[in-house]
């Protein structure tokens, strides 16, 4: 039962451009989006934060001299032009999917949000540009310039993120348009662009790619200490690796708690869904583990700590929470899903952030790495962690904004398309990203079994 | 403004086509280059050309996507619906196409080659086979407005949409193959540049005849489409685009690959401008004008701005990186695609079979 009229989202207000009804239920167009991102976002990580870390060694390289360092740099360079290419293809796929799935949400608001996927287009045109330069440009073009045809790899990396979470952010807290008798009118698209959850959005996404693309090609070398390969190549890319991971992980608390207290305003009902809160109260606690029963609408089996849910939402023990039966149940999201996801994520995040705090307490006051295997265990473990914290941060935001598409403006049901073979399509795309994983993983093992030296030996002669 | 976004999205599939379609093009001719030893060279080439651009040139394709569906979204929901089935196998094959090509590079063996080989070179021919195919159901006005409103197989499986896939592959295979042989006396590979005049010479025969032929299909199957092609600026586009092609024909013929690069590339994006102009003021014939589709003027004018402002930074890196590939600074070493692999060991073991 709704708690009086607290929340008006619940209005449908706008009809689709495209006219006529969407599908009855956007569930398998949702999960093929769902499996899109989930393939393509990791790889979106290297995008933000690989190119940064070659650069680094790159530029230790230039300082030292010590063709160790471009050796690293230069595998490395091969592994990201790899990862880019991938990246390009899988984020073609979504690009045609936002109209093969969604075409209502497309016609109807892509006048509001599309200038930031312009801007985007751009921005990647120029990663791509550079990125190919700096990777075919080794040994062919002076030391400097080859150092500085990375820096716009870097930035780009940044900006396409930026743009894209502006969409993400815009989506889930829209702004820049107005309404009148169903349509979308009078759109701002660089209000929309600069929609007010961008800044925790983008922060935290950002640090999460530096936490798994750093946390990730850490565990390979991780991996080779272990087996007790400890020479300079593989403890430089251990501890460059390592260093972006842990420098990102423990500020992502901070983001993770502006993000929070943002979406306790923005988007109360997601905030009452990552903690299974039923109804609205002051000093609400919070329920760690357990699963939530929706026809109870209470959560059962977990550990309740008072009132720390008001003191992470709002800074104030006692402070207001809106509940899930402040709406009707059909605007709720699916609780389950959204709260394991975000428990899932803190649990990780925290494991992550205090696994850095060694890491980084350690070099400093000691000045040297970690010397228990468990550490280096540990960093082998939180590559794959990371992952999953960020698919499943992914999957709280977004499985959180159901049922909405633009929070509070339209339906996820009334954007899908009407296409009822969505099945082929999906098993078929399943089919494809599995083929597409096996190819990387086969292609990233053949370059790690080179051995490192064959990167800097003088090109061999040429056959025939 | 909607002109300017329109004119934006023309550019956008041009360059496309001439530089997507080109390195869709030189798949085309690895798929045809014969047995791996008598392939090898010419495969090596197409790898060396394609490397340091063809994620470059993909982007032309996000840029078309993005600007479509910003500046009309309609026709963008429009057709994405009714053309699913083109436009899902096209995104399939870029999938294949580009994991297959950066993955090619890295083979150990002939076979792994063989089949990455395989999975590239045929995906090269169903993407711009689909596009040219989607393109076909709009111009033939077989995409009406609505989610899914338009037939989803007839839409694309017509005589139009078949005429303009082939065609689209085969000007892609014509590109390639003028681009190709210069590349291949900038490499130093004289007989490498004589194989690739000769299949230039045929593909852009083969290539004009269909066009040619092709305007009696559209004339009886798109009767609007016909007399847009040959009546006002769609009819001065299409002879520009033959002359380019003629002219094309006899550089190539004289060895003059330079100015034949910039005649082919103009004969592409000279018919891409025709087919624009050839179903003028429509968008989405016979239903949707151009203002119709339009979003509005204040997403317009910011999609122009914005467009404009990341231009700056963009013409300069692009003019960067094509000068560095046509002065053959970020050349690698030429290899034929088979050598590397030689001696052809024994037990691959990390082979797939």
């Amino acid at each position: 039962m709704p708690d009086a009229a607290l929340l008006t989202l619940a209005a449908e207000r706008v009809s689709g451009a495209l006219g006529g009804a969407g599908g009855p239920d956007a569930i398998l167009a949702r999960r093929m989006q769902a499996l899109s991102l989930a393939v393509h976002i990791p790889i979106v990580c290297f995008g933000i934060a690989f190119p940064a870390m070659i650069l680094f060694v790159e530029g230790l390289y230039l300082r030292t001299g010590d063709v160790t360092y471009k050796a690293l740099a230069k595998r490395w360079s091969k592994v990201a032009i790899t990862i880019f290419a991938v990246g390009v293809v899988t984020g073609t796929i979504l690009s045609f999917e936002f109209g093969l799935l969604w075409p209502n949400f497309m016609a109807t608001f892509g006048e509001v949000f599309g200038v930031g996927f312009g801007l985007e287009g751009i921005s990647f045109f120029i990663e791509a540009i550079f990125i190919a330069v700096y990777v075919y440009g080794w040994d062919r073009l002076p030391r400097r310039t080859h150092f500085l045809t990375g820096i716009p790899v870097v930035i780009t990396g940044f900006t396409g993120s930026f743009l894209v979470m502006g969409v993400n952010a815009w989506m889930n807290d829209p702004v820049g348009f107005k309404v009148v008798d169903g349509k979308v009118v009078d759109p701002k698209p660089w209000e929309a662009l600069l929609a007010p959850n961008l800044g925790h959005e983008l922060t935290h996404m950002y640090f999460a790619g530096y936490m798994v693309a750093g946390f990730i090609v850490a565990g390979v070398y991780a991996t080779a200490w272990l087996r007790g390969r400890r020479d300079l190549y593989h403890r430089a890319g251990l501890v460059v690796a390592l260093s972006f991971a842990c420098l990102a992980a423990a500020p992502q608390g901070l983001a993770g708690d502006w993000a929070g207290r943002r979406v306790a305003v923005s988007q109360p009902i997601k905030l009452a869904a990552f903690e299974g809160l039923p109804r609205t109260e002051n000093g609400a606690p919070f329920t760690i583990g357990g699963y939530y029963d929706a026809s109870d609408n209470k959560v059962k089996y977990g550990i309740e700590i008072p009132k720390l849910l008001s003191l992470l939402s709002d800074h104030n023990p006692s402070g207001r929470v809106v509940g899930l039966s402040s709406v009707p149940p059909g605007d709720r999201p699916p609780v389950n899903v959204v709260r394991i996801a975000f428990q899932t994520m803190a649990a990780i995040g925290t494991a992550l952030a205090l696994l850095s705090l060694l890491f980084v307490l350690t070099c400093v006051f000691r000045r040297r790495l970690p010397r228990t295997q468990w550490f280096y265990r540990a960093v082998v473990v939180a590559g794959p962690l990371s992952l999953v914290a960020l698919i499943a941060g992914w999957t709280a935001t977004e499985v959180g904004r159901q049922p909405w598409v633009v929070y509070g403006y339209m339906r996820t049901t009334a954007a899908v398309t009407r296409s009822d073979n969505l099945e082929i399509g999906f098993a078929f795309l399943v089919v494809v990203y599995v083929g597409l994983a096996g190819a990387v993983a086969w292609l990233l093992r053949r370059l790690a079994a080179r051995p490192p030296e064959t990167e800097v030996a003088p090109a061999r002669e040429v056959a025939g | 403004m909607a002109e300017v976004c329109l004119a934006l999205v023309v550019i956008g599939i041009a360059a496309y086509a001439v530089l997507g379609g080109a390195d869709f093009g030189g798949g085309f001719w690895d798929l045809s280059a014969g047995g791996a030893e008598g392939g090898g060279h010419l495969r090596g080439l197409v790898q060396r050309s394609m490397s340091p651009v063809w994620e470059a040139n993909h982007v032309w394709l996000i840029f078309v996507l993005v600007v479509v569906w910003t500046a009309f979204p309609v026709a963008f929901g429009s057709l994405m619906t009714t053309l699913a089935i083109p436009m899902f196998l096209a995104a399939v094959g870029i999938i294949f196409r580009g994991t297959a090509f950066a993955l090619r590079g890295h083979a150990a063996t002939i076979r792994e080659a063989r089949l990455i080989g395989a999975t590239f070179a045929l995906s090269s021919v169903l993407v711009p086979f689909c596009f040219g195919a989607a393109i076909g159901g709009i111009a033939s006005g077989r995409v009406p407005v609505g989610n899914q409103a338009g037939d989803t197989i007839t839409s694309w499986i017509n005589p139009t949409s078949v005429l303009i896939g082939v065609l689209a592959v085969l000007s892609g295979a014509y590109l390639a193959a003028v681009f190709l042989a210069g590349d291949a006396i900038r490499a130093g590979q004289p007989d490498l540049a004589r194989a690739f005049r000769t299949r230039a010479l045929g593909a852009g025969v083969v290539t004009g005849a269909v066009a040619l032929g092709g305007l009696l299909v559209i004339r009886s199957d798109a009767r609007a489409l016909f007399d847009g092609l040959t009546s006002g600026g769609g009819l001065v586009a299409v002879l520009v685009s033959a002359v380019a092609g003629a002219v094309t024909l006899g550089l190539v013929a004289s060895e003059r690959y330079g100015p034949a690069r910039i005649s082919a590339a103009g004969a592409v994006a000279a018919i891409t401008v025709g087919w624009v102009l050839a179903q003028d003021p429509y968008v989405l014939p016979p239903s949707l004008t151009l203002d119709q589709a339009a979003a509005s003027n204040t997403t317009l004018i910011t999609l122009v701005v914005a467009l404009a402002i990341g231009a700056i930074f963009l013409v300069p890196s692009l003019w960067y990186l094509y000068r560095l590939v046509l002065q053959g600074r970020l050349d690698q070493e030429f290899e034929p695609l088979h050598q590397r692999f030689q001696p052809i060991p024994d037990d691959d073991a990390g082979a797939p079979s």
